[in-house]
């Protein structure tokens, strides 16, 4: 009986390790969900690089629970998967099934998300830098501003969460430097469209209907173009009046740049599989250890940019 | 057992109590006394002062004046709790336990015995088996609470109430829901309790009762003391008297009714109406200016059988005419719409609106049945509503005081007034006369005379024997979900209607 | 008359003077908050803010007063605000006329509140259960509705409902205010309100009396629902897309808060729209306070907070008896 399993065990196993070589490869995807637009684009940017590369891509959405992703990923470890990619729910309780992974000699990216456990239990994390990202728009508006005084208001994402922490030090790091670039004005715009658009109307209301303002900066896109609609009602010209830079870099805010009515977004792209893939071709194929880190970049877009045509690009992921 | 010479010092004494609430001096320097060893009464009508003294006593409200001494010395309990500690315990006519645990754990809630430090029932139930043998009763103590009789659960809270307190107990209405032999059982170990030296405080409607039961009665009226008699002293009449401060017209005697033509045809008639387990298939039919009187027990299937012809619970099946048309009855909103009202047993919970205007209350029916696009005029409503107040006699200061503050005899008079509001042909009264004082009692017979004299037909259900007797053309009798017997005329007597309750089948007998 | 009239005034005493100490408070912190001026055709200014962003709260406080009333409670609104904010968009996008648009995504509120009132009213399950399954279910229906999107339109009159004019004021505020009109002449003029808060004090004894408690309940979910689709319409139409996970996201807690604060018992029984309505300005006169104060935002839940409890605090039976009692001290030499 037990000789039986191990040889089905070890049959296994050395088919799993033929197919990887001569087949294409399978890997497995734990998605946390679609909570999010921008989630769903990287749902549809994952599948689409994994279909350019020829890679058998097995998805699995796990509606926000993380014991969904960890059955998931047993169950990826089971079929004998080449590698697994996931976007971690919450950072705490991957010890046991990483291990398990990393005894199936499987290979593990993060995407997006870091976990709390030894860096040994997995291959490499990809993901954006947020603090960088803030640095981006700052430095951004230096530029823009070139000396001129500039008035700052912020809208500051979901108070206490890490992107909203991030991308306000970020953008202070930004403008540090830059005496005549002052924030004048913070707020939480809880990252939603009608907060974003709420709040820009109470800072309108509280710097002298607005002339005292020089730019906004919002930690993401959708309070961006809330806040527009604000400026709009309030009979100024966004992006002319009062310059908008934001980040995400989602479909609507190029529309809203096309229009010249917002002037810069920094990009948190989708597009974290494709890094991942690249890592894992080079490991695989030359044994090449990936830093720990792969930091994606942070492309700042402007009205120079086409945003039409960024639009058009954009607006098919699912955002 | 200490014997404590009943002359020289009371038990319990209150001297010159007084309570004022906001609008109204509740207790105006009472004196009450209660000697070890009595059964004292303590009578009134609704808003005498009845209950302020004894949530006084009890320690439900703190006195504004005067003192309250118990063996002589004074207290001054902030809460129910701390006058239990000192020796007072009450039982009141909802039985204040809780209904889903168990007898023994009713009865020794807070103080079970232990044996390692956990609760053990074992144990629990044996003391619980002791305490209730003295009161004779030999129950299964570790079924829930509820699962028996209104009669066995108020001896249990005696049972509570005597262990925790031990030298006063106050019996607050305690015999309103139960039947005969249950007030007989209740009675028996309310005597045991009195020979053993308790000193026992009674409020009941009932004057049966009360000359049954007590040694000695306080009459209070209009939060003042009226006087205090021993009860063999005194007389019915007498008692009335002191209550009301008048004369009532002897009990309302009858009054010699003429026999009812029956060779008309009915106006309303039930045919095989029943439901099953509830109560079986009965006919029934009600003519114009006819007062039919039901009769039976408690859980006889008296209100089951109201609430099937008013259709306020399904029926399973039979037929309904009117004048002879037959009725489709699938809701109450039907039978209003058929010019049926009913007033229900329980006020409280199927009755009154507590928190809703005497006004609003008085025209719901009216304005339910006339439906939401056609409001009654808010100044036909204070007409209505003034009227009403002034015809029947309701005790309100006005019309927008809310129904709930009102006493229970004026709530009963609003319910009436709210059907009479709805000009019906058929009027079913649950109970009319429960739980309110004397003086409302006889307007209330007064208008159901009137009322039937006007050509109305009404069925009446009542556990007043005297009182069926008093308005009823015929008395139908209920007993265990059957209609049993139905008496005509010159048969109704209380001997006959308690012989039909009593009796296995006095249907025949009496030859209906 | 006069007895009524003076009655109603004592009735919404408490929160007129609430929202009066609210505003001036904000007044002290932010000295430019009184000043309105016209600008594009309308008037301009906080306080108009105040009557502007109170709106889905104040639709929402329209259903939920008339929802407690009757003892019961609809957790749902904000969810219904979803998913009709989100047929709205969708349905604008895909080319339907706007009537046509409006009449669905009512529609689609009228459901919701039939279903929750067929679940409370014939099934008899308990309000805060019953409308907690819509709760959950719907941000999920709303974001099926929308594909997980943001849902974003480019239709000027369906846009206008949400930042457009309308006697110089902005729509939002002209439709709340109306809906508020309508809906007290509705229930004080027929005998609709007397019998909701007699079905919401004894719903057995209304039933005997006659009253159509059933249908009643259904109507007065159906009319939440309804009141829920409006202000589900006006914030799509304000930020010109439907998004399904924020959309009127606790909204539904702050309507419960408007109708308390608006002193209707959660109880049931007596209610006071034009009470309600003045509670949701209160609420919305605090956080439009707040952001114009210009605090840190760590701060605006807890101020917030105390505020509100200030209020319950001030308007509860404890203290209001104290006060009586005060009151008649000084007024007896």
């Amino acid at each position: 009986m037990f000789a039986k399993t191990l040889l089905g065990a070890s049959l296994l196993a050395s088919m799993t390790i033929l197919s990887s070589a001569a087949l294409a490869q399978t890997i497995g995807f734990s998605q946390i969900g679609s909570e999010s637009g921008w989630r769903a684009a990287e749902t549809t940017i994952t599948k689409q690089q994994a279909e350019k590369r020829g890679i058998d891509l097995k998805f699995s959405d796990a509606q926000q629970k993380q014991e969904n992703q960890i059955k998931a990923l047993r169950s990826f470890i089971a079929q004998g998967v080449d590698a697994i990619l996931v976007a971690p729910v919450v950072a705490t309780g991957w010890d046991a099934v990483l291990k398990e992974a990393k005894e199936a000699e499987i290979p593990v990216i993060l995407l997006d998300r870091m976990v709390d456990s030894d860096k040994d239990l997995y291959l490499t994390a990809v993901g954006s830098d947020l603090v960088h990202e803030g640095e981006v728009a700052g430095k951004w508006l230096v530029d823009d501003a070139a000396g001129k005084e500039c008035n700052v208001v912020e809208l500051q994402g979901t108070t206490g969460s890490s992107p909203a922490i991030d991308r306000k030090k970020g953008f202070e790091q930004g403008i540090a430097g830059a005496a005549n670039i002052k924030i004048i004005r913070s707020q939480t715009g809880d990252f939603t469209r009608a907060k974003g658009k709420e709040v820009m109307e109470s800072f309108l209301k509280a710097e002298n209907g607005g002339k005292n303002i020089c730019a906004l900066y919002a930690h993401n896109d959708d309070m961006a173009v809330g806040a527009i609609q604000a400026i709009k009602e309030a009979g100024l010209k966004p992006g002319t009046d009062i310059k908008i830079v934001s980040i995400d870099a989602v479909p609507d805010i190029f529309q809203a740049m096309a229009a010249g009515e917002a002037n810069a977004t920094v990009e948190l792209t989708p597009n974290m599989a494709g890094p991942a893939f690249d890592a894992l071709k080079a490991f695989k194929d030359n044994g090449t250890m990936p830093p720990k880190f792969i930091q994606t970049e942070s492309k700042l877009y402007t009205q120079k940019d086409d945003p039409a045509k960024e639009y058009e690009a954009r607006k098919g992921l699912g955002y | 057992m200490t014997v404590v010479s009943s002359q020289s010092q009371p038990l319990l004494a209150a001297v010159g109590l007084s309570k004022t609430f906001p609008g109204t001096r509740a207790l105006d320097g009472v004196d009450f006394e209660l000697r070890a060893g009595e059964v004292h009464a303590l009578l009134g009508e609704n808003g005498a002062g009845k209950s302020t003294l004894i949530k006084c006593l009890t320690g439900a409200y703190r006195r504004d004046g005067g003192d309250i001494l118990l063996d002589g010395a004074s207290i001054d309990p902030r809460d129910t709790q701390e006058a239990q500690r000192l020796g007072i315990g009450t039982v009141y006519q909802e039985v204040n336990l809780l209904p889903n645990l168990t007898v023994a754990e009713n009865l020794l809630l807070g103080r079970q015995p232990r044996s390692f430090g956990l609760v053990s029932r074992r144990e629990t139930n044996r003391t619980a088996r002791e305490m209730l043998s003295r009161y004779g009763l030999a129950i299964d103590v570790a079924r829930a609470l509820d699962s028996y009789s209104v009669a066995i659960q108020q001896i249990v809270a005696i049972a509570r109430a005597v262990s925790l307190s031990g030298k006063v107990l106050i019996l607050d209405e305690p015999t309103a829901s139960l039947d005969r032999d249950e007030v007989r059982m209740l009675f028996d170990v309310v005597s045991s309790l009195r020979a053993q030296g308790l000193g026992i405080v009674f409020i009941s409607h009932f004057l049966d009762q009360v000359f049954d039961i007590s040694d000695r009665i306080t009459v209070l009226r209009n939060g003042k003391l009226v006087g205090v008699r021993e009860a063999a002293t005194l007389d019915r009449t007498q008692l009335i008297n002191m209550m009301l401060g008048r004369e009532l017209s002897e009990e309302t005697r009858d009054r010699g009714r003429g026999g009812f033509d029956y060779a008309q045809a009915p106006r309303i008639a039930f045919a095989g109406t029943g439901r099953a387990g509830v109560i079986a298939p009965f006919d029934l039919s009600i003519h114009r200016g006819e007062v039919v009187g039901m009769a039976g027990l408690l859980g006889s299937g008296r209100t089951e059988t109201a609430e099937l012809m008013f259709a306020a619970a399904p029926r399973d099946g039979g037929t309904v005419t009117k004048d002879g048309t037959p009725l489709k009855l699938a809701s109450p909103r039907d039978a209003i719409a058929a010019g049926f009202g009913f007033s229900p047993e329980d006020r409280k919970t199927s009755g009154i609106i507590g928190d809703m205007s005497v006004r609003e209350n008085i025209v719901l029916a009216l304005q339910a049945r006339q439906g939401w696009m056609r409001p009654v005029r808010l100044s036909r409503q204070r007409e209505m509503a003034d009227d009403y107040i002034r015809r029947l006699g309701i005790r309100t200061p006005d019309a927008e005081k809310p129904i709930g503050q009102l006493s229970g005899g004026n709530q009963q008079k609003a319910l009436l007034a709210r059907w009479l509001a709805t000009n019906p042909e058929f009027l079913i009264l649950d109970e009319p006369t429960r739980g309110i004082d004397v003086g409302a009692h006889a307007e209330i017979i007064r208008m159901i005379e009137e009322l039937c004299a006007s050509g109305m037909s009404l069925l009446v259900i009542s556990s007043e024997l005297d009182e069926l007797v008093t308005y009823s053309h015929r008395v139908v009798v209920v007993r265990d979900r059957v209609h049993v017997a139905e008496l005509i005329g010159e048969e109704i007597t209380t001997d006959s209607i308690v012989a039909a309750i009593a009796k296995p089948s006095p249907v025949q007998e009496a030859g209906t | 008359m006069n007895g009524t009239l003076a009655r109603f005034a004592r009735r919404i005493a408490p929160q007129l003077i609430t929202l009066a100490v609210v505003v001036a408070m904000i007044g002290i912190v932010f000295p430019g908050f009184f000043d309105i001026s016209i600008a594009n055709g309308r008037l301009y200014g906080s306080p108009v803010d105040i009557l502007n962003r109170g709106a889905p709260v104040a639709l929402l406080a329209i259903g939920m007063t008339l929802v407690i009333a009757t003892g019961g409670i609809d957790l749902s609104v904000g969810a219904v605000m979803a998913i009709c904010g989100a047929i709205a968009a969708t349905l604008i996008v895909e080319g339907y006329s706007l009537p046509a648009t409006l009449a669905l995504s009512l529609g689609a509120g009228l459901l919701c509140g039939l279903w929750n009132g067929i679940l409370v009213a014939v099934l008899g399950i308990q309000p805060i259960v019953a409308t907690l399954i819509l709760m959950v279910a719907g941000r999920g229906i709303a974001q099926l509705v929308t594909e997980g999107m943001i849902r974003t339109f480019s239709h000027d009159g369906f846009a206008s409902l949400g930042s457009g004019n309308l006697l110089w004021l902005p729509t939002p505020v002209v439709i709340w205010i109306c809906a508020g009109i309508l809906a007290t002449l509705i229930v004080r003029r027929t005998a609709l309100g007397m019998l909701i808060e007699a079905v919401g004090i004894n719903r057995r004894a209304s039933m005997l009396a006659g009253v159509n408690a059933r249908l009643l309940l259904v109507t007065v979910y159906m009319v939440s629902g309804l009141c829920a689709a409006m202000a589900g319409i006006i914030v799509t139409a304000d930020i010109r897309g439907a998004d399904a996970n924020n959309a009127g996201l606790f909204l539904e807690l702050d309507a419960i808060l408007a109708v308390v604060v608006g002193g209707t018992s959660l109880l049931g029984g007596h209610f006071s729209l034009i009470a309600s309505l003045i509670g949701a300005m209160i609420i919305q006169a605090i956080n439009t306070g707040i952001l114009v104060a210009g605090f840190p935002p760590e701060f605006n839940l807890v101020i917030k907070a105390c505020i509100v409890l200030a209020i319950l605090v001030l308007q509860s039976p404890a203290l209001q008896g104290a006060a009586i009692l005060f009151s008649r001290a000084k007024g007896q030499p």
